[in-house]
């Protein structure tokens, strides 16, 4: 088969309820990656994180065409992903913070966020690595017949690794039902896509594989929604994997903390200016799906929500420190 | 190459290693459809395997079940662990265990760690078998020992069959374990025959055997350096040296009981392996049999392992790269016995 390289096609513009939902999972990934910052800055909780903060769109617009049921498998920059698929933030916080109340009773960590009852069933701190175990959560799907979706996420320093090449072949020669998006934030690390890229965009590697490729802006809820449409469709059709590339770019440094001095303020500046998430809420209030005060009021509930995350967190208590002779084997260690 | 303990087969059924590596694979699918077998030229197609160990697999349960992948390890461990989320018992070949290099991402950071990091939600039931050992001219990068760096790794089981039934057995074992498993198979041993397997039986992990009882050194080893380790032993009696001869079978997690209760009666010990000798199993044996009977022993324990170099292929370089029965057998007697 030949691979198309292109952007989404067709109209499938999401019916108001469904912009909604959409809008209040961008707002949560904001307002979350907003109260990190501040939690962390203010020394209450200690912890590696890694900013989403500009990709709201991808996970939003492509999670509301998936079920509880479908799989993601997502990397270290994740969170904005997991939030989006139904992470509850009371789990989530006290994981931030180590706490035994945590997702993985503060074994794992933000870096290895798991929870299987909303399909998080991977989240690696490694570039590359979601690729290969999506494939085998799809394989299962492939075998059963289910129709349901594996999303494999990472970012654009992601396919100059082994694992992208390899991951892509299987899927392609076994026709898996999985999704590989791939977030270009257009940095890898510190360094810029186009120093450490040959390809002109990554999409362009998935002809190598005789995939079809989607090339998206995916800071636009429209065309990400129409992208996610035409994959998740295929996959749950038989049809097979994608290739997504969904251009966005990352608001902060590597990491919090890092003074990200390797960044083009220019074009930072650029895409702040154009915030997707105050950008989505205009639009929403402009064309009536919605009015000031129904998204104020999504906005004021995630707050609250938040608050009380955090709290929890904090309140809950480490793990006993037995917990380092658990889940090392199925049977505890002597 | 010798055949264990044919003396006492009179009314016994014959098999080699390999055919018990493959009935059991077979008896595994039979008996449960999440049982899956892939790898590098698995399926029959491809000839069952370039040794030939998984033939007839796919002819009798299907392609989808027993499956041929591209030579893409991480892509392979990959689909491994992936599976294995969903409740599926993969049986996956990395052909040579010099090739877990390739996919020691997919292996270490996540199959081992899954378990610890989700607090327990996720596990990785996964079996890799993975041929190597040194005697067949394959050089540098196909022969290698490499079990101490995954029995080094938390969450990593690893076993080392040496015999029909023992491959067998400890087949059963590892696909029916909850936790990732490190099959590995002698290559140049896949044709020793010995007593078959009792269908169905299984041979617990971490449990080792004494194959020979004795009373003035015990001999701890596995895998190909059990038969040099029993010519040894057969060379010594006939000197009055009386050795206790132990196959560990599994090396994570390994059978503490059983060797400290044989060197508690014999006083002393050597281990041999085909892993190089530094940071090698036999360090970690010998740490633990000192730390725990240090005031009986009637000296040092004794350490033997492969030269410390790439496996080499000029033949007479390879023959004396790995541990013999000689050398084991003048290492015991220099070893205080009295």
């Amino acid at each position: 088969m030949t691979s198309e390289i292109r952007s989404p096609g067709g109209n499938a513009v999401p019916d108001a309820d469904t912009q909604r939902e959409i809008y209040r999972r961008m707002a949560l990934i904001k307002q979350n990656d907003e109260r990190v910052h501040k939690v962390v800055k203010s020394g209450r909780l200690i912890m590696p994180y890694y900013s989403a903060r500009g990709q709201e769109v991808i996970p939003a617009a492509l999670s509301v065409l998936l079920t509880d049921k479908d799989f993601l498998c997502t990397i270290y920059r994740g969170i904005h992903d997991m939030l989006a698929k139904g992470l509850p933030l009371r789990d989530l916080w006290a994981e931030l913070g180590g706490r035994v109340t945590g997702t993985c009773k503060g074994k794992g960590g933000p870096m290895h966020l798991t929870y299987p009852s909303k399909g998080i069933m991977v989240t690696t701190g490694v570039v590359g690595s979601s690729m290969p175990i999506a494939n085998g959560l799809a394989w299962a799907s492939a075998l059963e017949k289910d129709g349901l979706v594996t999303v494999a996420s990472f970012g654009d320093g992601a396919s100059n690794i082994g694992a992208f090449h390899e991951a892509l072949n299987l899927a392609s020669v076994w026709k898996l039902p999985v999704i590989f998006l791939c977030q270009n934030n257009q940095y890898a690390e510190h360094t810029t896509y186009e120093k450490a890229t040959s390809a002109k965009q990554i999409v362009d590697r998935a002809i190598g594989y005789s995939m079809p490729g989607i090339r998206v802006d995916g800071n636009d809820v429209f065309a990400m929604y129409a992208a996610a449409q035409e994959a998740v469709a295929r996959a749950r059709g038989d049809g097979g994997p994608t290739l997504i590339e969904a251009m966005t770019f990352r608001f902060n440094g590597h990491i919090l903390g890092d003074m990200d001095g390797y960044m083009d303020k220019a074009r930072k500046a650029e895409a702040m200016a154009n915030d997707p998430v105050s950008r989505f809420r205009r639009q929403l209030i402009d064309s009536g799906v919605a009015t000031e005060a129904d998204l104020a009021a999504i906005e004021a509930k995630i707050e609250s929500d938040l608050d009380d995350a955090v709290e929890f967190a904090i309140d809950s208590s480490f793990p006993d420190l037995a917990e380092m002779k658990r889940d090392v084997y199925a049977e505890e260690i002597a | 190459m010798g055949n264990i303990g044919l003396e006492t087969l009179a009314a016994t059924r014959v098999a080699t290693i390999r055919e018990g590596i493959n009935a059991a694979l077979a008896d595994a699918l039979a008996d449960d459809a999440r049982v899956l077998v892939f790898g590098e030229d698995v399926a029959d197609p491809e000839e069952g395997g370039v040794l030939g160990v998984t033939a007839g697999l796919s002819s009798r349960f299907g392609d989808e079940r027993v499956r041929s992948t591209p030579i893409s390890e991480q892509a392979i461990m990959g689909a491994a662990i992936g599976v294995s989320l969903r409740a599926y018992k993969p049986v996956a070949e990395i052909m040579l265990m010099n090739f877990t290099t390739v996919a020691m991402d997919m292996i270490v950071n996540h199959a081992a760690k899954l378990r610890f990091m989700s607090g327990g939600q996720t596990n990785v039931p996964i079996v890799i078998r993975t041929m190597t050992g040194s005697g067949y001219s394959n050089g540098g990068q196909h022969s290698d020992y490499l079990e101490a760096w995954f029995a080094h790794t938390a969450g990593m089981k690893v076993v080392c069959p040496a015999s029909p039934a023992d491959a067998y057995g400890l087949m059963r074992s590892a696909i029916d374990d909850p936790d990732p498993v490190m099959y590995v198979e002698n290559l140049p041993t896949y044709m020793l025959k010995g007593a078959a397997w009792e269908p169905g039986k299984r041979i617990p992990i971490g449990k080792g055997q004494i194959l020979r009882e004795g009373t003035d050194v015990t001999i701890v080893t596995y895998a190909r350096m059990v038969q040099e380790s029993m010519k040894a032993a057969e060379a010594l009696s006939k000197d009055g040296i009386s050795v206790e001869l132990i196959d560990l079978r599994s090396i994570q997690p390994w059978d503490r009981e059983l060797v400290l209760a044989s060197v508690a009666r014999t006083r002393a010990a050597l281990v041999v392996h085909e892993a190089a000798l530094p940071f090698g199993p036999a360090g970690e044996i010998s740490s633990v049999i000192h730390e725990e009977l240090f005031n009986s022993l009637k000296g040092p324990v004794r350490r033997i392992g492969s030269a410390f170099c790439a496996v080499p292929f000029s033949k007479p370089l390879e023959t004396a790269f790995a541990p013999q029965a000689a050398g084991i057998a003048q290492t015991v007697r220099t070893m205080p016995l009295r």
